[in-house]
């Protein structure tokens, strides 16, 4: 390292007393659970009377006890909703945006931003009132225009696509804000270009915006991602899984079995398979991005 | 030039979806505002009961949710800055021997939620016999705070010129008070950033007071919600009510301060 870069005027040593308190309490409550929770997964436990080690056992049982499986493609549909609809409404208006300077965005950004600072629990609240069968707004208004109303949480093949609705009515003006942001410094000189190109808005879309908002787009994938595999209070709150298991994830599983079934070891290696994936996903979300950059 | 069809169907885009955003929490406002006890929801308006707030206050024992998740986010907020502070200041101007190493633990804490570390916290808590206490509800959630905290004031102090530390060098400042007197100052709006985001987490969280907590006089807003609600599954007013009582104190937070809130979780926060 250069000499700019030494330290302002103590020791470099000094650097490991400054971080020990943060570095115990996050090893104390993040690091040590997680490490915990592999080994709580290598057993066979109910939470009172000693435990069996099984070995990797509970991981196989996370792959081929169906309930499981169903509830893992089930937060990928949710990756769907909650992730790449978002980011799909974002970049329609990110490119509507492209050709038009637009006045009063602050506010916009305002309003878009709201149900992202809103408890999910609230939210959970709200939308059950929303697709409440009877009077909630959803069925009044499709009464309104002469449609029949549906049990939107209640029905098997309409609640996963309920719940994630409302994880995409979170999601989008985050992603929409973002991407907004991101096509403003794109500059005006690229746009001039292709203009003078003769491209028309689906060509100045593929060569000029969406290149440019590579970055912004791997942002909000990853943000919405995340939210999307660890999401739970929304399920909780709205159908509790049901009905069946039509909305159970990997999320509620691991509270459903460890705190309800007596089954901590299946809980914790669900917890393990969580984290895996998320880190599978955001590694290859910023991957395609960084090799598209390169490009 | 700028097309005008273009512009308008720019606005109208952005109407929609800002309307779309708007929409249901009016909807849960209004429902909050009709006659108690009805089941009729957000469709039909049913008259001005600003007496539902008082009943859920009240009644639905809000008082005693919201105190627990203000004293909760306060000291989780508190100590997470204390100690994200120091942390970032040594990640961000220090040069140490296994400073990268490091560096990526705190970055892997982005990335566990809370979902994957819930049980051997709860069993650990168990074993310690610190479940039903505020520490169940803090500890935890400082360490998840941490992570994000590190994160933020580290890169904070690698926008900082260089010029304002080495002047305070020349003048004999010693490390410390160079964090302290030097820098905080300039900081203040990257902290205020990140205690807010960490104030808005720990208090529309969920899971960890759901599974730390029995006793209802710890019960945090989104918990003594969620009971709330199953308890009352008919009187959708006092519901919502409860609800708007719940969201209240971030959504106001959010109008004074929503550019701290918007710029700190768009730089790329991964946690939320």
């Amino acid at each position: 390292m250069s000499r700019a870069l030494a330290p302002p005027g103590e020791p470099r040593r000094v650097a490991y007393l400054y971080l020990l308190p943060a570095l115990v309490v996050f090893a104390l409550f993040v690091l040590a659970p997680l490490a915990h929770s592999m080994w709580l997964s290598l057993f066979e436990w109910d939470g009172v009377t000693p435990g069996t080690w099984v070995g990797l056992d509970n991981y196989g049982q996370v792959v081929s006890d169906p309930e499981l499986r169903a509830a893992f493609r089930h937060s990928l549909v949710l990756v769907g909703f909650y992730a790449v609809l978002p980011v799909v409404i974002g970049l329609v208006l990110a490119a509507a945006m492209s050709r038009a300077r637009v006045r009063g965005l602050a506010l916009f950004r305002t309003v878009l931003f709201l149900p992202q600072v809103i408890a999910l629990v609230v939210v959970g609240v709200m939308w059950r009132m929303i697709y409440a069968p009877d009077g909630g707004l959803l069925n009044e208004g499709l009464g309104a225009v002469g449609v029949g109303g549906q049990d939107w949480l209640g029905s098997f093949p309409l609640a996963l696509p309920s719940v994630g609705l409302i994880g995409a009515w979170v999601m989008y003006g985050l992603a929409m804000v973002l991407l907004l942001a991101g096509v403003q410094k794109i500059p005006q000189s690229l746009y001039d270009a292709a203009r003078v190109d003769g491209a028309g808005p689906v060509r100045e879309f593929f060569t000029v915006t969406l290149p440019g908002l590579r970055n912004e787009v791997a942002v909000a994938l990853t943000l919405t991602t995340i939210q999307a595999l660890r999401s739970f209070d929304i399920v909780y709150v709205t159908t509790g899984g049901g009905p069946g298991d039509s909305t159970s994830v990997p999320a509620y599983e691991v509270y459903d079995r460890a705190f309800r079934g007596g089954d901590v070891g299946t809980a914790s290696a669900i917890g393990v398979y969580i984290v895996a994936l998320i880190f599978v996903l955001v590694f290859l979300i910023n991957r395609v991005a960084e090799r598209e950059a390169a490009r | 030039m700028i097309d005008r069809r273009e512009q308008a169907l720019t606005y109208t885009l952005l109407g929609v979806f800002s309307l779309i955003a708007l929409v249901p929490i009016a909807g849960i406002v209004l429902t909050a505002l009709q006659a108690p006890g009805e089941l009729a929801t957000f469709g039909a308006p049913s008259g001005f009961h600003p007496g539902n707030f008082a009943t859920a206050w009240d009644e639905g024992n809000f008082s005693s949710y919201l105190r627990s998740s203000l004293m909760v986010a306060v000291a989780v907020v508190a100590a997470s800055t204390l100690l994200s502070i120091p942390a970032g200041y040594a990640f961000g101007m220090m040069r140490f021997r296994g400073e990268q190493a490091l560096f990526y633990l705190f970055l892997l804490g982005l990335m566990v939620p809370l979902e994957a570390t819930i049980v051997p916290l709860y069993y650990d808590f168990r074993d310690l016999a610190l479940t039903d206490t505020y520490a169940a509800l803090i500890l935890p959630q400082v360490g998840v705070s941490l992570a994000f905290g590190t994160f933020w004031m580290r890169a904070f102090f690698r926008s900082v010129p260089r010029s304002l530390v080495e002047a305070a060098r020349i003048d004999g400042s010693s490390a410390w008070s160079t964090l302290w007197r030097v820098l905080l100052p300039t900081a203040r709006p990257a902290v205020v950033t990140m205690m807010v985001l960490i104030f808005m987490w720990t208090w529309n969280e969920f899971l960890l007071a759901l599974v730390m907590v029995s006793d209802e006089g710890l019960r945090t807003a989104p918990l003594g919600l969620a009971f709330f609600q199953g308890r009352n599954t008919t009187d959708f007013a006092l519901l919502a009510a409860g609800a708007v009582i719940v969201a209240t104190p971030v959504v106001l937070l959010y109008v004074f301060l929503q550019r701290h809130f918007i710029r700190g979780m768009l730089s790329g926060a991964i946690k939320g």
